[in-house]
């Protein structure tokens, strides 16, 4: 229990002087430089900027599924430069949901089997009953068993929110979540999204460029060329 | 245009792109072009020299001298002669012993081609035109090695010795028997007859040579027909050829056969290849066609590549191809007499057509489709794709390659009973593969071991699993049935004959060595064999109507009646024979034939019916009394027809007789040549071994280019793998993404492509199986028992070739990071 109290008071996500620099035909290029970012736990971030910003990269830094230039990102206490790529990805599977603008859902598996994947990594023993639970959550119980080019895109979105929660992940990485969706379809997603983050209380990291979908956020990150312009929160 | 062409063709190579589709094409090719021009240097040495190969023109044929009054006439007609007389022999000399085939050539000959011999005296090589000196032989190399002898030592022949004055280089007519069962000795006819070798009733062939103008060959032909008596023969070059053809023909039809499989599964490999190349491409297409290049543009871009890629690829093949012929012609190079002539051009053209005709057949279809890509696909990328039938794509692919099956195979009934095996193997291993796959649909991937997860993946892409499966099932079948020609059913057919089956004959024999025969055994202290009597005949009428060739359909009918008979008489039924119907004699002065089933079921005789064979002028006619089933595989002494003793003339008689000889008894044989010169040994141990050789080293060819059709298979495997790459790269970035670790994406891949090979090595040891038992039944007449090692062998090579094969084909899959496929 102190543990767990322990945890709770040190942040979540810490990012020190985090930088990506990558190769270019005109010499280095640093697609991000210097960000520095603490989140508690259950707090919602909206990263913003326009295109080319920085705002995936610094998203695929804090998932660990790349390492910076420069800088450490440390989850719930643990530096991610320590760990080799399987351990990153062992952390992820315990620690991170993703929801990403283009869903990114397996296509050779049904609804279904793509929300079971997450649990049967972590070796749930009851991956097929959680995952039908979670379907029945977003909606899509009775189009589980369809394929993901039998859904529509907001159904696709749903089925990866579902996937994204199904192992009750503490942060929650979401990539342009509405970026693929007509406006309508993209409300209810996020009400969906926000919905089932606030009843699970999982932190929230969202990058988008909707000024509206931002403002729900608790705190809000710009990001131009690859630096922290400013930060605002509550 | 043509240096945007190749700029982008030379892109596309070195990114790996078109990789497979190269190689697809160079096996393809490298296997149509080997065979074609092994094939090709075997005919050129059976047709080339057509009339060479009979030293003549034309040939009278005959088991039995031929009359003056022949020759007279065909001198008469302006034609040029000369005399061959040919047998089989032992020769010896000290305590060696060795069979050879005899021939003693009269003064002319060969009327057509060349004899060289280099003569002891100078060793310079001589075209000759006529025999030996009295007193001298001519010996091919080949004998003067096994017996340990050289140029100018004594050898004995018969009563006679001689002297070895020269060796045989070349001679014309030696292909007539392609393979050859001992070597040459070439003598003088007027030596003949002092070496008493030649008896009554020796196997001896007479051959009377003709040439001459084509007019007056054909007044002799005219004038010879009816004078023909059974047995003898008149033979022109097309004659010659038929029967030496036959047997190589078989091989090279396997051959032929082995390589078209792979052929095809190379096209489909190329298939696989092209499809996915235009999938993508269709984005750069699109783009082309928004920056203004017109359909016809792209049309000639894509042709343009393709053609490239064609000649570059069949090149290479064409290479690969003529490096593996000489390994082809080496393998079989005991098997010819002579040396087998270069190969000409055109097989090679021919494969640079067929690798065209593949590529463009298989490839330029779905490329074409490339030039309907909608330039709004630019802006909207769910546009539909292009879309062409799959009969429209492959349809006159296929009809043009099963057009080559049929003129490679040169028969329409054999290429129709071909194309409908493979389909019958193809939808049988194609409709288990479908089970199989369908069974796995039940393994679901819950449960979260990575296992499960590369089992699922076979059965949720059923239609790309089925194609790897048949691909490389099929290439592992035909090695595996080889293997089991090879071993099993060859053993099987020796395992049929006793160990102590008689391995020599004795033929030849007189009458007055009957006794002196016996005796010889006796002094040996060997068990005298049984001697039978032997007298040759010719079935004269059936029920007394006369009988010959045109009284019969079936080409064995015909074959027979036109052969002498060797007819016996005994008192008692050898072991060898079981009575089927009728009854044995069981008085001496019984009158009867008792006939073989087989060749009466040929001939259409039955018991009862009333048989008269003409014997040396006279007609002996009995009854049928009995028919009896042979087992011929005992190698005893074996007659069609048996008569009861005294109805045949003992005078006409020679005695054959069979022994089995212990290993290291050799001498013996040597001491009864030395007191029997007529006698002739015919070593059986020695015929078999030299048919299974024969075998053997055909099978070996055949298994040598079905590795092509391993390899095809594996191609196949290879362009399904990469077709299927993209979309494994973002599976695995996925599932890296939600935490999946390095270890259990490649459990699952190695256990994807595991199951695979293990279902594949069942397909094969099935299928192979299944044929063996036909083989078994139809071709060596024995009941296939199985083999249960081929099972366990199968499954694992499978797994291990398709294993290794796939891990290596998506290992790139692991390298890519997942960040650049998610975000």
């Amino acid at each position: 229990m102190s543990q767990q109290k322990h945890a709770e008071s040190r942040p979540i996500v810490r990012a020190e002087d985090l930088s990506k620099q990558v190769s270019s035909p005109d010499g280095p290029l640093d697609i991000l430089q210097g960000v520095n970012l603490d989140l508690q736990h259950s707090e919602t971030l909206a990263v913003v900027g326009a295109s080319g910003s920085g705002k995936s990269t610094l998203l695929g830094l804090l998932a660990g599924l790349d390492l910076p230039s420069r800088g450490r990102v440390e989850l719930n206490g643990q530096n991610l430069n320590s760990l080799d790529e399987d351990g990153r990805a062992r952390l992820r599977r315990e620690l991170l949901g993703f929801v990403f603008q283009s869903f990114h859902l397996l296509p050779s598996l049904t609804a279904l089997e793509n929300v079971m994947v997450p649990l049967e990594l972590v070796g749930h023993s009851d991956a097929r009953i959680l995952a039908e639970e979670w379907l029945q959550r977003v909606g899509l119980q009775p189009r589980r068993l369809h394929r993901p080019n039998q859904l529509s895109g907001g159904e696709q979105q749903r089925v990866a929110i579902a996937r994204a929660f199904a192992t009750s992940p503490q942060l929650l990485l979401a990539d342009e979540p509405t970026g693929n969706l007509d406006q309508q379809t993209g409300r209810k997603v996020i009400d969906l999204l926000f919905e089932l983050n606030r009843e699970h209380r999982t932190t929230l990291i969202l990058v988008t460029h909707d000024t509206a979908l931002a403002d729900q956020c608790s705190r809000r990150l710009e990001l131009a060329e690859g630096r922290l312009l400013q930060a605002s929160g509550c | 245009m043509l240096a945007f062409t190749l700029r982008s063709l030379w892109r596309e190579l070195a990114s790996g792109e078109l990789r497979v589709l190269l190689l697809g094409l160079i096996i393809g090719v490298g296997a149509f072009t080997s065979v074609a021009l092994f094939n090709d240097r075997v005919h050129q040495a059976m047709t080339h020299q057509a009339g060479e190969l009979l030293a003549a023109d034309l040939l009278v044929q005959s088991p039995s001298p031929l009359p003056e009054a022949w020759k007279q006439s065909a001198l008469g007609m302006g034609l040029q002669l000369a005399e061959t007389t040919s047998f089989r022999s032992m020769t010896l000399a000290g305590e060696r012993l060795q069979m050879a085939e005899v021939k003693a050539v009269s003064r002319g000959y060969p009327l057509r081609g060349r004899l060289l011999v280099a003569e002891t005296s100078g060793h310079s090589e001589q075209q000759r035109q006529a025999p030996p000196e009295s007193g001298s032989v001519w010996l091919e190399r080949q004998l003067l090695d096994r017996m340990g002898l050289k140029p100018g030592d004594d050898i004995q022949l018969g009563e006679s010795g001689f002297r070895i004055s020269g060796l045989i280089l070349e001679e014309p007519d030696r292909g007539g028997s392609l393979f050859s069962i001992a070597p040459r000795l070439m003598m003088n006819p007027l030596d003949l007859p002092a070496t008493g070798l030649l008896t009554v009733g020796s196997r001896a062939e007479y051959r009377l040579l003709l040439a001459g103008e084509a007019d007056a060959l054909e007044v002799f032909r005219g004038w010879i027909k009816p004078r023909l008596q059974v047995g003898q023969r008149l033979l022109g070059p097309r004659d010659s050829r038929r029967e030496l053809t036959s047997a190589l023909e078989r091989a090279e039809r396997f051959l032929g056969l082995a390589s078209l499989v792979s052929l095809l599964l190379a096209a489909v490999a190329i298939a696989m290849s092209a499809n996915r190349y235009a999938r993508r491409h269709l984005d750069n297409t699109a783009l082309l066609r928004c920056l203004g290049a017109s359909r016809q543009l792209i049309t000639r871009i894509f042709t343009g590549q393709l053609l490239l890629l064609g000649l570059a690829g069949s090149l290479i093949g064409l290479l690969f191809g003529y490096l593996v012929q000489h390994l082809l012609a080496a393998l079989l190079a005991g098997l010819f007499i002579q040396q087998l002539p270069p190969p000409t051009l055109q097989p090679l053209l021919l494969g640079l057509l067929i690798g065209l005709v593949t590529l463009t057949g298989f490839a330029l279809p779905p490329l074409l489709a490339l030039r309907n890509t909608p330039p709004l696909r630019v802006l909207r990328r769910e546009m539909p794709l292009p879309r062409l039938s799959r009969l429209a794509i492959y349809g006159p692919a296929l009809v043009v390659l099963t057009g080559l099956l049929a003129w490679q195979a040169d028969d329409w009934q054999l290429t129709l009973l071909v194309s409908l095996g493979l389909l019958a193997i193809l939808s049988l291993l194609t409709l288990v593969a479908w089970l199989l796959t369908r069974m796995l649909q039940r393994v679901s991937p819950s449960g979260g071991q990575p296992w499960r997860l590369g089992l699922a993946n076979i059965a949720r892409h059923p239609e790309v699993s089925i194609v790897q499966l048949v691909a490389v099932g099929l290439g592992m079948m035909v090695v595996l049935l080889l293997i089991l020609i090879r071993t099993d059913l060859l053993d099987a057919w020796r395992a049929t004959l006793p160990f102590e089956a008689p391995n020599h004959f004795l033929i030849n024999v007189q009458a007055d060595q009957l006794a002196p025969l016996e005796k010889f055994f006796r002094q040996q202290k060997q068990p005298a064999p049984v001697i039978y009597p032997m007298v040759r005949g010719r079935l004269h009428s059936l029920n007394g109507t006369p009988v010959d060739a045109d009284s019969y359909a079936q080409p064995r009918a015909k074959q027979l009646i036109q052969r002498e008979f060797n007819l016996s008489w005994m008192e008692r039924m050898p072991t060898a024979n079981r009575l089927v119907s009728g009854h044995w004699w069981s008085r001496t002065d019984e009158r009867g034939w008792s006939v073989e089933k087989g060749i009466a079921h040929s001939l259409g005789i039955q018991l009862g019916d009333r048989l008269a064979f003409e014997i040396a002028g006279q007609t002996v006619s009995a009854p049928v009394t009995s028919l009896r089933k042979v087992a011929w595989d005992s190698f005893e002494v074996n007659f069609f027809v048996i008569a009861p003793p005294g109805q045949l003339d003992v005078t006409q008689a020679s005695y054959i007789t069979a022994f089995f000889l212990p290993p290291g008894e050799e001498p013996l044989l040597a001491r009864l040549v030395t007191h029997f010169p007529n006698i002739t040994d015919i070593d059986v141990g020695a015929l078999m071994q030299r048919v299974r050789s024969i075998i053997d080293r055909v099978i070996l060819s055949v298994q040598f280019v079905s590795l092509f059709t391993l390899l095809a298979g594996l191609v196949v495997l290879l362009a399904a793998v990469q077709s299927s790459l993209d979309e494994r790269i973002h599976e695995t970035a996925i599932l890296r993404t939600l935490g999946a670790l390095k270890g259990q994406i490649r459990v699952a891949i190695v256990t994807e492509f595991m199951a695979l090979g293990a279902i594949a090595g069942l397909l094969a040891a099935l299928g192979a199986s299944l044929i063996a038992a036909l083989l078994a039944d139809q071709l060596f007449g024995l009941r296939y028992q199985g083999n249960l090692w081929i099972w366990p062998v199968s499954l694992l090579s499978g797994m291990l070739l398709m294993g290794v094969s796939g891990v290596l084909g998506v290992r790139s899959v692991l390298q890519k990071p997942p960040l650049q496929q998610i975000l």
